[in-house]
């Protein structure tokens, strides 16, 4: 991440000043495509998104002698609650992620590859733009890469405002110009994926990080983090703390007691915290006794929650759990697509109940009835997991906060209405 | 019934077979037609699939499921504040309140000149440099109320705001393309809008 600090690090010239493409240089020509899969495999890789997939088995997936194109989707549709990292690398280091982009395609014999840009990201529509421009006339793009004899195209491509595109496969049915609507799975996307053709789809960060892989080689790589942690990851904090922002750390060697009082310069108005959410909204939340946790993916569900995104959202002692449930749910309920009974239906039906929670009106029996909806939204009886997601806010809270709840019952907020202290 | 000028219908136009399938054109259309015209009406969405081809019921189909393409006139600036929760924690209410005041509007109202229109908007991925608001292209971000102030009573006489949008450091020498010149907010700068940069095979 230090090249973003300087000037200008989103053209050309400082981004190969400063090391961008010479990987990609070593990958084309001193590896065969199957070689790179195998060094994103020994690299231990996971997907940064959320679901922290294998990478190189996710491309180990793609079918080889398949008489179609295949296609390399880059899901750049960064809109999980509380994250905030991808829009970093689109916006200041675009040839490191073009760069990626390439590498991966290559590995699994694609010629096309798309970026898909939340429509809101202007800037970084701009610079991944201007960035693919300047990479086709300096020959990283197009024909005979760096006349290693691989064709390469690559395609910006903008959403239009919806959080359930950044799900792999309503991201590939927007990119066919349709309604965001995740599908059935399996086929798979490396199998049946954009167009109907084999396609690897991976989150930005994930991308950016091939480069390193092919130039310092996967044991580098599996010698930072910890076990089934591998590498630097982003951890984007927001909320409470004195110096909100984005942190690139070693996975498993930080917990989150650490981030927040040595990376983040503890509280703000030396406050305690009161509950954190790890990896983004989908993820549950975390109580003020459980931050001693490391910050890797089986520590954090050991503890029920997720790494997710690497967002991390801290709230301090002030802050009304109802409240932010609500806030959350509201959130899910407009960002459902519909598709699925349990989250079209659930995400509404709670995010009613928790606004009498909120408002008031709210009975005793209707925690219950939340975990009911709850229980009846998850495990699999969608299609995707934003459902999954949503059930994760409503009842951690009521697990860790039920007294809380309770308080709300029958009139309402007990701090009426506001969320927590601001000095806004 | 051609509302679009003949430069957008041309750039529409060309996006016809530059995917594999005509659909995916529909996007970028639909975001070139909101570009030139402020919001897309029924006619514009007719337009737009004669252009390219395809059936109306292709842009009719995504027009209402996805947020940025808006159905009726805008004021000339959209202000969209974060409602997430790491704004919300950062006093995305109180910004929201502050400006309905402000301006003398609800939320999702126009003022009476056209100029304003204030909606709240979830996450833009901005968590770090709560709160924030996004206006046209550009975000501003760790907002306090002297720089909302600021920025709303430079807009308010078509002057371009003092502080600078999320994203343009000095260090880069970048001078942001002027919001106050735009003609609707959300016509914002057509150079946002440089979908489908680059070849498709």
């Amino acid at each position: 991440m230090a090249r973003v600090e300087l000037p200008r690090s989103f053209t050309l010239k400082v981004a190969e000043q400063n090391g961008v493409y010479a990987s990609l240089k070593k990958g084309l020509t001193q590896h065969k495509p199957d070689e790179i899969i195998q060094l994103v495999k020994a690299s231990g890789l996971r997907g940064r998104g959320g679901a922290g997939f294998p990478t190189g088995g996710k491309w180990g997936f793609v079918p080889k002698n398949i008489d179609k194109p295949r296609y390399v989707v880059c899901n750049a549709d960064e809109s999980e609650p509380g994250t905030f990292k991808d829009r970093i690398i689109l916006e200041r280091d675009p040839h490191l992620l073009i760069e990626g982009c390439v590498l991966t395609a290559y590995a699994v014999d694609s010629h096309q590859v798309y970026i898909y840009i939340r429509g809101e990201y202007g800037l970084s529509i701009q610079r991944v733009s201007d960035a693919v421009r300047e990479a086709y006339k300096a020959g990283y793009l197009g024909k005979n890469i760096l006349g290693s004899g691989f064709d390469c195209d690559l395609t910006v491509y903008a959403g239009a405002g919806a959080y359930i595109c950044g799900e792999e496969t309503g991201l590939l049915d927007s990119l066919e110009g349709k309604r965001g609507h995740p599908r059935l799975k399996p086929p798979f996307p490396a199998v049946v994926g954009l167009y109907g053709s084999p396609t690897v789809i991976n989150n930005v960060e994930t991308l950016a990080s091939v480069p390193a892989i092919v130039e310092k080689g996967p044991e580098w790589f599996a010698s930072t983090g910890v076990k089934n942690a591998a590498g630097p990851r982003i951890f984007a904090v927001s909320g409470h703390v004195n110096k909100p922002g984005l942190f690139e750390i070693e996975m498993g060697k930080v917990t989150l007691r650490e981030l927040i009082e040595d990376h983040c310069g503890g509280m703000r108005n030396g406050r305690k915290v009161k509950a954190v959410i790890p990896g983004g909204a989908s993820t549950p939340f975390l109580s003020a006794d459980e931050l001693d946790v490391t910050l890797d993916f089986d520590a954090i569900q050991a503890k029920g929650s997720f790494m997710g995104s690497t967002a991390v959202i801290v709230m301090d002692e002030t802050t009304c759990m109802v409240h932010a449930s609500l806030i959350l749910t509201r959130f899910f309920a407009h960002e459902s697509c519909g598709q699925c009974t349990p989250c079209r239906e659930g995400t509404h039906w709670a995010e009613t109940i928790l606004e009498r929670f909120e408002h008031g009106g709210a009975r005793q029996e209707d925690i219950d009835i939340l975990l009911d909806i709850a229980a009846e939204m998850g495990g699999g009886r969608t299609i995707c997991a934003l459902a999954d997601g949503a059930i994760g806010p409503i009842k951690s809270t009521i697990q860790k906060w039920r007294a809380e709840y309770e308080a709300h019952v029958p009139g309402g907020c007990p701090q009426k209405g506001e969320l927590c202290e601001v000095s806004w | 019934m051609a509302q679009l000028s003949k430069e957008t219908q041309d750039k529409i136009r060309d996006l016809k077979d530059k995917f594999p399938a005509r659909r995916s054109a529909v996007l970028p259309s639909l975001h070139y037609a909101q570009a030139e015209l402020g919001y897309l009406d029924d006619a514009t969405l007719a337009e737009v699939a004669a252009l390219l081809d395809v059936p109306e019921s292709m842009t009719v189909e995504v027009v209402g499921f996805y947020t940025m393409f808006d159905r009726e006139r805008r004021g000339k600036y959209k202000l969209e504040v974060c409602r997430n929760i790491s704004c919300a924690l950062m006093g995305a209410k109180q910004l929201t309140k502050h400006l309905e005041k402000r301006l003398g509007i609800e939320l999702g109202g126009t003022t009476p000149d056209g100029k304003f229109t204030l909606l709240e908007t979830e996450c833009l991925g901005a968590c770090g440099y709560a709160p924030m608001l996004m206006i046209g292209p550009y975000f501003y971000e760790n907002l306090t109320r002297e720089k909302v102030d600021a920025i709303v009573g430079a807009l308010a006489e078509d002057r371009e705001p003092p502080i600078r949008p999320a994203g343009y450091p000095e260090m880069d020498g970048e001078t942001p393309k002027p919001l106050a010149k735009a003609s609707s907010a959300s016509a914002e700068i057509r150079d946002r809008l440089a979908v489908s940069e680059g070849k498709s095979s």
